[in-house]
């Protein structure tokens, strides 16, 4: 049995959700902005598998959810990077601010 | 101080010091190999949880593939220039007032939470309970889930392959 008590994985998980969204919203280069996604994403994954360890009904099924998350984040990650490269072969820029039109 | 109290205070300081490092960082290359220190931190604290599978698949998939995915993205696009301007300041400054919003009303709730019981099964052979979840539950959503990695994978293609046609129409 463990003695650490669920709030403690809840709120190292905010912090890391926190610290994913302001990276998100602020960067200015895509790669890190699709890294701070992902990172978002594993802080949900950590408040799944607590919960998998100690909801109101324990089992198995948090860390089979947050298996299917890791595989979305992954598809993500691929088609992102590919859309990525096509901006960057027609614009040559990997800055946020400088994609703001879908014609070119 | 408990072992594990020590544990995963050390794995949690990890984890935040690689997401502060992410955020400071000015080198893109280094703000993503600090993530990787966060991703396997997580992958410890899952080991605390009594998910080892889990654990074993963030090593692989997230500071494995991911990583080495983003890298590609950074060395395949311009990857020498530092972000010196961190954008404008008054952006920064409502962003992280709504991050520092959202922290304070999901602290209060969290502080609220409180579950009796624990599961005590989960470490015992614990890739054998998800395979056996998998395939009698959840088959539907794993085979689901095998077609959206396909369709990923032939619309990544599609979006990255340089369209000869279409150049070759424009010239």
């Amino acid at each position: 049995m463990s003695s650490l008590p669920v709030n403690a994985y809840l709120l190292l998980a905010l912090v890391l959700f926190c610290i994913g969204l302001f990276g998100a919203l602020t960067k200015k280069n895509t790669v890190i902005v699709l890294i701070s996604i992902e990172l978002m994403l594993n802080a949900v994954n950590i408040n799944l598998v607590a919960f998998s360890k100690y909801g109101i009904n324990p089992g198995i099924t948090g860390q089979i959810f947050s298996l299917f998350t890791i595989t979305v984040a992954a598809a993500e990650a691929a088609v992102g990077l590919a859309i990525l490269i096509a901006l960057y072969r027609n614009r040559s820029t990997v800055q946020i601010d400088e994609m703001n039109t879908m014609k070119h | 101080m408990s072992g594990e109290l020590f544990a995963f205070l050390v794995l949690a300081l990890l984890a935040i010091l690689g997401g502060i490092l992410m955020l400071n960082l000015t080198k893109v290359i280094h703000m993503l190999l600090s993530l990787v220190l966060t991703f396997l931190a997580i992958a410890g604290l899952y080991v605390m949880l009594s998910a080892e599978f889990v654990a074993i698949a963030q090593v692989l998939i997230y500071s494995g593939a991911v990583t080495i995915i983003m890298i590609f993205g950074i060395m395949l696009t311009r990857h020498n220039d530092e972000q010196k301007n961190q954008g404008n300041l008054t952006r920064n400054i409502i962003v992280g007032a709504g991050v520092v919003l959202f922290f304070i009303t999901m602290y209060i709730s969290i502080n609220q939470v409180s579950f009796g019981d624990q599961a005590t099964d989960l470490h015992v052979e614990n890739t054998k309970q998800i395979g056996v979840e998998l395939y009698s539950k959840y088959v539907i959503p794993f085979e689901l889930m095998s077609v959206v990695l396909l369709v990923a994978l032939v619309g990544a293609i599609i979006l990255a392959k340089r369209d000869d046609e279409e150049e070759a129409e424009q010239k």
